[in-house]
């Protein structure tokens, strides 16, 4: 057991002291952090399902497996166009996008952004303009979290920056497109994403994961977003990547007074996939939304981890996830909400909703509030429920059929999580793709697309 | 020429007998009411009309226009022209009324091989239908019977029924929990309905609403059986004199 152990570490040891030769330009304090990650990495180890924060999933699998470091996956256009034009949002104001963790510009529409907006590579902009990145890139996520975070860090070398300065207002979405691309051994990249979002700036931005082929990958994602005062940001996260993928994501955002962060998260693919949210309400008034949707089928695994921090006082927070469980699939939902000493007058919600459509689904939903300070409203609630049996007649009795109808009430749960995107581009376009993979769909094992494809096309024509 | 004919209906509930011998024939243009006391089987009946799954049917026949009712799907009887307005009617958060109506009615256009309406020719008949039934057009829009009184949600069981045109339309208490004036909006809709073509079953344990809805055909139910028949006046009789002044032992069916 210790000499298997020793020789995975092995792995990202080698690993580690390969990238660290090629990124021999990054600054010296990257190099100190990514030492830090590194160190803690090595300090932890993966988590077993004793921490109580991995308790409802076992990560064995991607500590057993000897994961290298992705290789370039450059190839001529023509191989991605496929890919690129079905992920493209129509409305966007960019499209950039990344193969196997790096950015690849000649397959990204760079758009029209306003003088001074960035958004682009991560490693270019510390090439560039590295000190500017130096006050936030990694001060916000704790290394001591989890081993995943830490060994992110570690390996940083590449992903989405986005740069906005105060005032900037942009309607039309920023959007970066992640292609995994499997090779024949498993492979894994570390997207490391920062958003620095300036006071008074408001803007959407989406983060997409997709797979072109099928073979064993792991996405270990770190995203950190920073909102100044009043600032109005959206952040998307799809992740839907081939059934053999792994993906483990943390989105950290750090929020000024007044500032109002929402994070939406829609988790349809990926075999094992867990999705960390941990905003922090640093400053007086701020709003933070996070909502979700899951939709799991055959032996897929989603767990979906919040914590939320309030940090100072007449912050809200609102926590609205929905999941919906088919087949052997398995769903987590933990909603911490901790409210620290001085957080007064908090208002904070949980709220996690779940439909199970077989015998075999399952869902484990655990809501958690650590409350420090004595005037606060916490109220969290969970529901696991079939498709309502009584809503379903009732629509038969008026004719529709019983596929149509089921689809119609899944689409209409589906649809609660996505009332609330308000970036219409993206909600549009999500609205088609979540339609695609609803159970008794194209993409389930119940081939029924046709039907689906026109319960959808009435979907959006109001009567 | 008959719409609606049972014979000697038999129905189950955890294995239970509701239904224990009904015959009823509704022939087109009728108006047909059934009464009894609680726990009769007027509702039983209703639902194994209506389709619902979980009552077992162990003897019996149903023909809606002649053809085998029991051998139909929820969706299937609804596209033969059966209606059912229920008692109890579901919330469905997330789908609008204006939508699931189109939705059913397209369903059931599309059975019978008519052309589906599309949104902007759909819209003036709903509203046509809302505005006899005095709903506001708020509702369009609102989740089906979502935050609705009792009174609005029997009031868009008979807009649904005027939208979709049935042949054989049954009322399960649509009157239990109305006040006055919802009772006779009610009748209004229903009473628009009459048709030479088209067959109504009222199931009541009040009298009431037959003031306002006057029956072709009265029929008693108890324990399971129809245990008498006449005409409007046999449901003022019932009022006078109670349930139990009807024979239990003999059933006649009209």
């Amino acid at each position: 057991m210790a000499t298997a152990a020793t020789e995975r570490l092995r792995n990202y040891l080698d690993a580690y002291h390969t990238l660290g030769a090629n990124a021999s330009r990054q600054p010296a304090w990257l190099r100190g952090l990514r030492e830090r990650g590194f160190a803690r990495f090595c300090e932890v180890g993966f988590p077993t399902t004793k921490n109580e924060d991995w308790r409802f999933t076992n990560v064995n699998a991607i500590a057993q497996t000897p994961f290298c470091l992705a290789r370039d996956a450059r190839r001529s256009e023509a191989t991605y166009s496929d890919t690129l034009d079905a992920c493209r949002i129509p409305g966007a104001a960019c499209q950039l996008v990344f193969l196997n963790g790096r950015f690849a510009s000649e397959l990204s529409d760079l758009g029209n952004l306003p003088r001074g907006v960035r958004a682009g590579s991560l490693a270019q902009a510390i090439a560039q303009d590295g000190a500017s990145l130096e006050p936030h890139l990694g001060r916000y996520l704790n290394l001591e979290r989890d081993a995943f975070c830490a060994l992110n860090t570690a390996f940083i070398e590449d992903g989405a920056y986005v740069y906005l300065p105060r005032g900037t207002v942009l309607e039309a979405p920023i959007c970066f497109l992640f292609i995994s691309v499997p090779g024949n051994d498993p492979e894994m990249t570390n997207p490391r994403n920062l958003i620095v979002a300036e006071d008074a700036t408001e803007a959407s931005i989406v983060e997409d994961y997709v797979s072109l082929g099928s073979g064993v990958s792991f996405s270990n994602v770190v995203t950190e977003l920073v909102a100044g005062e009043d600032a109005v940001i959206s952040h998307y996260m799809i992740e839907r990547e081939d059934r053999q993928a792994f993906n483990i994501s943390t989105l950290r955002t750090q929020q000024a007074r007044s500032s109002n962060v929402t994070s939406h998260s829609l988790l349809l693919g990926g075999g094992l996939v867990r999705n960390n949210v941990h905003p922090v309400l640093a400053g007086e008034g701020g709003e933070c939304l996070i909502n979700g949707l899951f939709i799991g089928n055959g032996t897929q695994h989603m767990d979906n981890y919040m914590l939320v921090e309030h940090a100072s006082p007449h912050c809200g927070s609102r926590q609205f996830y929905n999941g919906i469980l088919d087949g052997h699939s398995h769903g987590v939902f933990h909603g911490r909400i901790i409210v620290h000493k001085d957080a007064q007058k908090t208002d904070a919600k949980q709220t996690n909703r779940n439909l199970l459509l077989s015998d075999d689904a399952q869902i484990d939903t655990k809501p958690q509030l650590e409350i420090y300070a004595d005037d606060v409203k916490c109220t969290h609630g969970a529901t696991i429920g079939q498709v309502e049996e009584n809503a379903l007649f009732y629509m038969r009795s008026r004719g529709i059929e019983e596929t149509d109808a089921r689809s119609l009430l899944l689409l209409a749960f589906a649809n609660e999580c996505l009332d609330r995107m308000k970036c219409a581009p993206v909600r549009d376009y999500l609205r088609d793709l979540v339609q695609g993979w609803l159970p008794g769909t194209s993409h389930s094992t119940n081939g029924n697309s046709a039907r689906a494809g026109e319960v959808a096309r009435r979907w959006e024509e109001v009567g | 020429m008959s719409i609606l004919e049972v014979k000697d209906l038999h129905a189950n509930i955890h294995n239970h007998e509701i239904l224990k011998g009904v015959n009823l024939t509704v022939n087109a243009g009728e108006m047909h009411s059934i009464m009894g006391p609680n726990g009769s089987g007027k509702s039983t009946l209703a639902q194994v009309l209506a389709r619902r799954e979980s009552y077992e049917v162990t003897r019996g026949q149903v023909l809606l226009n002649g053809k085998d009712l029991l051998a139909m799907k929820p969706e299937e009887a609804a596209c033969e022209g059966l209606f059912m307005a229920f008692q109890y009617p579901v919330e469905i958060p997330g789908i609008s009324n204006a939508y699931f109506l189109r939705a059913a009615l397209n369903a059931i256009r599309k059975y019978r091989g008519e052309e589906e309406l599309d949104a902007m020719d759909f819209l003036p008949l709903l509203k046509e239908k809302m505005r006899l039934l005095e709903m506001d057009e708020r509702f369009l829009n609102r989740p089906v019977n979502e935050g609705f009184s009792g009174g609005e949600k029997k009031r868009n069981e008979i807009v649904q029924m005027a939208v979709l045109e049935p042949k054989m339309a049954i009322l399960d208490e649509t009157d239990s929990g109305l006040d006055i004036d919802a009772l006779k909006i009610v009748a209004k809709g229903v009473n628009a309905m009459r048709s030479a073509d088209r067959a109504i079953l009222v199931v009541t344990h009040y009298q009431r609403l037959l003031d306002y809805i006057v029956p072709d055909y009265v029929h008693v139910l108890v324990d399971g059986r129809i245990v008498k028949s006449g005409g409007k006046e046999l449901a003022l009789e019932l009022e006078a004199k109670g349930y139990a002044s009807t024979e239990p032992a003999s059933a006649a069916a009209r």
